[in-house]
């Protein structure tokens, strides 16, 4: 019987990617080819990339829904849409972009990179990592079926009671919606729990909390603010479903119930998950940005500390989107006033970056573009949402075109640019080849102005009362022109993201090949082949400074990184385990091997919520969604079952 | 560079105590599950200042069943402890016993609930009080049910021989998560049957 | 060479700008809020006019230190491949941050106290208002009701009338879902919310109508839920006053009277016209509808050939609301309509 160890004092080898180590890695990280390998695989990388397509795809389906929307709305009393249809597609638009893309598209980032960054081989929890993307996958599907039907949400993505309770709105509609985010708030949590075990617990020797990138920083405080904030959306949720299919009364007002508390629950999750999907984001741009600027980021530490102070903050400040619901003035002003310094930690981000452009070198390229770009669209963002914390302004501003500005500038303008800058940055990583430059410009100009053309004018439209979420309007109240402009603007931006399309089908087989660090990055994942071998690094590298590969030339660091040389760990699936805040040594993980109980897992889990929502017609639901709980268990049983491989079982146990 | 092997200190291999990612990964689920009993109750007491005394029902909630019941599962953490306690010094027996224990007294705990759920005057979908109150304690309920499963498996792991001394990750998680369980139960136990007595 | 920004960011904001200028001296505008008559609109416009400039600022700051900065300290190397920039470590940069901090302080306190001292100024009418007015929101209109003494009390709907100068008190509530009442030229703002009563005020200094609309979605017309407030001079308020006291009144012509006969029978159960035994509750009350501007919540103006139109098929114009199409005969329709014209 092979028995494992209780300890090892690791081998200290120097290795590259085709040693004989490197081999016997290959042969034990490998994903197994085919269909087989596709619904078990555990490796971060396709993981990574999976939620990056998948995420696309709902930004793809949910710009669709924006065009015809906007066909609508480009002349006064136009009949292109029914009201139904129209306000379905408002809704889909929304809990798409927000829920289903913008999340998703930084998780798949960091899925993919966090390993990379850190110097590990894989996620903590690899096969919670493929459980999160099937959960996320399945989730979209299930909230996609009901618009596919013909019941699509159609209360908007914050849904306001007790329009979307049965009185009102009587069909299916709102019980996939609630169901749907119920079960993706499943995948964000578990999500969440990985990016935190992995970027405290699983990082390169040496690499302490303060040589993080800060793209990890991001994602690490975003994840925290998910374990708190989602219980919040996914409880408002269910209770919606509780009061809609079990009779009780949690915000209808006939038995004392309080539509309020829906709106209590929703923004205090709500609010901060707007940092949610804009901090990662941020942390690509410092990451990025300073690449092209030759040099490192300016301020790291203020970075940091004010990225952790933004989500800290976004837990304070949910009632000011509900400043006119009739509010005391104490409450009004208080929270006014909060959300006015959440404006600080942002600025401080924003004169980092242009600190760093000053004082560097740029060198400019497609990602430069839109990073730089970036902190402009940011600061649109950014100051018009200090004018809806105003609360008098807001009373004026507040469910008008100018809030709808508002929010697609942090949507596109502070998530999709910096993505975008980042897809250029590091698809040379994740492919092998570079995206063409040429037809990158393109890109960049056509998103750039058509964004800003279609987004920029649409202040103004608030400004001159236009009402959001209105499927047609009268000609004589002076929106037409305008509303005609962000229509030609949103499709011009269409066509710039069809170019981003055009460029990655035409790099995948045509592109330059990139080598591992076409940019000369700073961070560990240029250290390895592009794209990275199933094992990452053959051996787990060590880390002195913030920049491993720049440290020589910038003089930094105590002693010295080393990439070529570090930790053997070959007797199975192995990666270090390290301390949370010095990253000292401390344990060796067993890392699993590729496993049917994430996708099972979350089939069982799809039966159930499918049976949920099937109680909506047939008492019969209920067996399915009991039958489903029944699978789920039995999965998780499997899954969670002691390996001996994975040092979690006594060794003389049948000795 | 030199390129002769050396050997870092000796490290521990695999799942190690609170060296397991599972650990940390439990810890981050009690935190998620703190917050999801944190917004549970918030919605109790926002509904208990919005509506005051009449949003509780005319006959204050007793003590008669849960207070016994409180004191259940208090007995099963420690019993469920000592068990653990008793792993790390290499006793499997003490453990399995520990877990029996422990997952009897969870069941007891289920089945004078639901006595109680029995014995209110009031339904799931009577008002805001009482959605309130059949949510919030079933979902705890549910949350000592799995509670019960986990060590129901750890049990059977243990029987099996799966644990020693060093190798018992699993049963510290599973613990964790059970002392957890019992603490939220604490929360719900005071903010149901004790503040409606401290004066409205 | 690329100046990233430059362009898209100066045709966006000219356009903008431009815009707004032109916009606001213009008077088509009829929801445009960067222009308020009022004592509760006027504090809140020069807020967001402040804030607004404030806001243009620091974008064009921002931007222009982004572009400068590319500018003058971009890389001779414009490719990432063949010769490198070498990297530089240039010291220096904290200073942006502590002098942006710096700036941005000033100005967030700057916008904290006007911000607090406009909710101040605004939290309570100039002086006790003598008119209570009670606004019902419905999907999709609005059922207006004049508090006072039982003979003093009419009700009404989509159409409020106060009197110029003088703040009139509004209490708000909502018969369905959550609504929110809103007429941006007087600057005001309420959400209508189950289950309690919202209290705010409003006042005109400008005789004048001024249009309103529901600015929190509703359901299927919330696009179609508007509303006018028209400020009369006193005396002519005291004038429409009286008149809406009255019940209506008796129809003379034949085909009127024919009309009204058919009226309580096809319409008597949704609408009141008082002094009739039509009583319904569901619709707005009819009893004066020809001194109301505009019908179906002021989406058509209230012209006999709108009417009519509205009566023969009200869910061809707001598909989804509450008045259902009815088969009506066409002198049935002619009569109806005729009837409603003598409610003035």
């Amino acid at each position: 019987m092979a028995v494992t160890e209780y300890d090892r004092a690791p081998l200290v080898e120097e290795s590259t990617t085709d040693s004989p180590l490197a081999r016997k890695l290959e042969a034990l990280w490998e994903t197994e080819p085919g269909i087989v390998g596709f619904f078990t695989t555990v490796d971060h990388k396709k993981i990574g990339i999976r939620y990056i397509v998948t995420a696309f795809a709902f930004l793809v389906v949910g710009g669709l829904e924006a065009l015809v929307m906007r066909i609508q709305l480009a002349r006064p009393n136009m009949t292109l849409l029914t009201p139904e249809q129209y306000d379905q597609l408002f809704s889909m638009h929304g809990l798409t972009m927000i829920f289903l893309y913008a999340l998703p598209i930084l998780s798949g980032f960091s899925n993919y990179l966090f390993p990379l960054l850190l110097g590990s081989r894989d996620m903590a929890f690899p096969r919670l990592n493929a459980f999160s993307y099937w959960v996320y996958l399945a989730s979209g599907i299930f909230i996609y079926a009901s618009f596919a039907m013909g019941h699509g949400a159609n209360d908007g993505w914050f849904n306001y009671v007790p329009y979307a309770l049965k009185a009102y709105n009587p069909g299916p509609n709102m019980d996939f919606y609630a169901l749907g985010m119920v079960f993706l708030g499943i995948s964000t949590t578990v999500g969440s729990a990985n990016f935190i075990v992995t970027a405290f617990r699983t990082r390169a020797p040496g690499m302490s909390i303060n040589r993080l990138p800060i793209m990890t920083w991001g994602t690490l405080t975003v994840s925290f603010g998910n374990l708190f904030a989602v219980p919040s959306v996914s409880l408002a949720f269910f209770l919606l479903w509780m009061d809609r299919q079990l009779g009780t009364h949690f915000y209808d007002t006939t038995a004392d119930g309080q539509p309020l508390l829906w709106q209590h629950l929703f923004w205090m999750f709500a609010h901060p998950w707007v940092y949610v999907i804009v901090l990662p984001a941020m942390g690509m741009v410092s990451d990025g940005l300073p690449t092209f600027c030759r040099r490192p980021l300016v301020g790291y530490t203020a970075v940091v500390l004010s990225t952790v102070a933004t989500m800290v903050l976004g837990f304070g400040v949910w009632l000011h989107h509900m400043f006119a619901t009739g509010l005391p003035f104490l409450a009004l002003s208080f929270f006014s006033g909060s959300s006015f310094i959440i404006t600080i930690p942002s600025a401080v981000a924003v004169f980092a970056w242009i600190a760093t452009i000053w004082t560097g070198r740029p060198v400019i390229t497609t990602a430069f573009l839109y990073f730089a770009s970036f902190i402009a669209m940011f600061t649109i963002g950014g100051v018009s949402g200090v004018m809806t914390a105003s609360v008098p302004a807001d009373f004026q501003l507040t469910d008008t075109y100018f809030v709808v500005a508002h929010i697609h500038y942090v949507l596109i303008g502070i998530n999709l640019f910096g993505v975008l800058g980042g897809l250029y940055f590091w698809f040379p990583k994740m492919t092998g080849r570079m995206l063409s430059e040429r037809l990158g410009r393109w890109n960049f100009w056509i998103t750039f102005i058509g964004f800003n053309l279609g987004f920029l004018p649409m202040h103004l439209t608030g400004l001159f009362g236009m009402p959001r979420r209105i499927y047609t309007y009268p000609p004589d109240l002076g929106w037409n022109t305008l509303n005609l402009v962000t229509t030609v603007g949103a499709f011009m931006l269409a066509f710039g993201i069809l170019l981003l399309f055009v460029n990655i089908f035409h790099s995948l087989r045509h592109g330059r090949i990139a080598g591992p660090n076409p940019w000369d990055g700073p961070s560990l994942e240029w250290a390895v082949p592009s794209p990275p071998p199933p094992y990452n690094f053959a051996v787990i590298p060590v880390v002195a400074s913030r920049h491993p590969l720049w440290e020589k030339r910038l003089g930094e660091g105590i002693g010295e990184s080393s990439v070529a040389r570090g930790l053997v760990l070959d007797h199975g699936k192995e990666t270090i385990g390290t301390t949370v805040l010095d990253a000292q040594p401390d344990v060796i993980l067993k890392m699993p091997e590729d496993s049917w109980s994430p996708f099972t897992v979350t089939l069982g889990m799809s039966v159930g919520f499918t049976g949920l929502i099937l109680t909506y017609w047939t008492p019969y639901g209920w067996a399915a969604a009991a039958a489903g709980l029944v699978l789920t268990g039995l999965g998780v049983l499997v899954w969670l079952w002691p390996e001996r491989k994975l040092g979690q079982v006594a060794e003389h146990a049948h000795a | 560079m030199p390129s002769a092997a050396a050997r870092m200190r000796t490290l521990p291999v695999g799942s190690v105590g609170v060296r397991a990612s599972g650990w940390w990964g439990m810890m981050c689920l009690i935190g998620t599950e703190a917050a999801l009993f944190a917004y549970l109750l918030f919605s109790y007491y926002y509904f208990a200042v919005q509506f005051g005394r009449s949003f509780l029902p005319n006959e204050l909630p007793s003590v008669r069943l849960s207070g016994p019941d409180t004191l259940i599962l208090i007995l099963s953490s420690v019993a469920v402890w000592w068990g653990e306690r008793g792993i790390r010094q290499g006793s499997t027996v003490r453990l399995a016993i520990g877990l029996l224990l422990g997952s009897v007294l969870g069941a007891v705990f289920v089945g004078i609930q639901y006595l109680e759920w029995l014995d209110k005057p009031f339904v799931l979908s009577a008002d805001s009080y009482s959605s309130l109150y059949f949510t919030i304690t079933g979902f705890h309920m549910a949350h000592v049910a799995v509670g019960v499963l986990i060590l129901v498996v750890l049990l059977a792991w243990s029987v099996l021989g799966y644990f020693d001394r060093v190798r018992h990750a699993a049963v510290s998680i599973g613990a964790i998560y059970w002392h957890f369980v019992d603490a939220v139960w604490l929360a719900i136990f005071f903010t149901f049957y004790v503040t409606p007595y401290l004066g409205w | 060479m690329e100046r990233p920004g430059a362009f898209g960011l100066t045709v966006g904001l000219s356009i903008g700008l431009s815009a707004a200028l032109g916009g606001c001296t213009t008077g088509d505008l009829p929801m445009n809020y960067l222009r308020t008559f009022g004592a509760r609109g006027d504090p809140i416009t020069a807020l967001t006019w402040g804030l607004l400039v404030q806001s243009i600022v620091v974008v064009v700051l921002v931007s222009l230190a982004v572009i400068l900065g590319i500018y003058l300290r971009r890389s001779r190397f414009e490719h990432p491949e063949g010769e490198r920039e070498p990297l530089v470590r240039r010291s220096g940069g904290i200073t942006f941050i502590g002098v942006g901090i710096a700036l941005t302080l000033v100005a967030l306190l700057g916008s904290t106290v006007w911000t607090v001292a406009t909710l101040a100024a605004i939290n309570d009418p100039p002086s006790d208002p003598p008119l209570t007015i009670a606004v019902r929101g419905q999907q999709w209109w609005w059922k207006v009701t004049y508090k006072g003494s039982p003979d003093q009390q009419f009700e009404t709907a989509n159409e409020i009338h106060i009197p110029v100068g003088e703040p009139v008190r509004l209490e708000l509530t909502t018969g369905d879902v959550i609504h929110s009442f809103w007429v941006p030229s007087l600057g005001a703002r309420m959400d209508l919310i189950p289950g309690q009563t919202n209290v705010t005020w409003m006042e005109a200094n400008r005789p004048g109508i001024y249009r309103g609309q529901c600015a929190e979605y509703c359901g299927k017309q919330h696009a179609h839920m508007a509303l006018r407030v028209v400020a009369d001079p006193p005396d002519q308020f005291q004038k429409w006053r009286q008149n809406q006291l009255r019940p209506a009144a008796e129809p003379a012509a034949e085909i009127a009277a024919f009309g009204a006969e058919r009226f309580l029978l096809r319409c008597g159960a949704c609408h009141t016209v008082r002094g009739t035994p039509a009583g319904g509750g569901v619709g707005p009350d009819l009893t004066h509808l020809m001194s109301r501007g505009s019908i179906a919540a002021d989406t058509l103006p209230n012209t006999p050939g709108h009417l009519a139109g509205w009566i023969a098929d009200p869910q061809a114009i707001k598909p989804g609301n509450r008045m259902p199409k009815v088969d009506i005969s066409g002198p049935e329709l002619t009569g109806i309509r005729t009837y409603l014209e003598t409610l003035r």
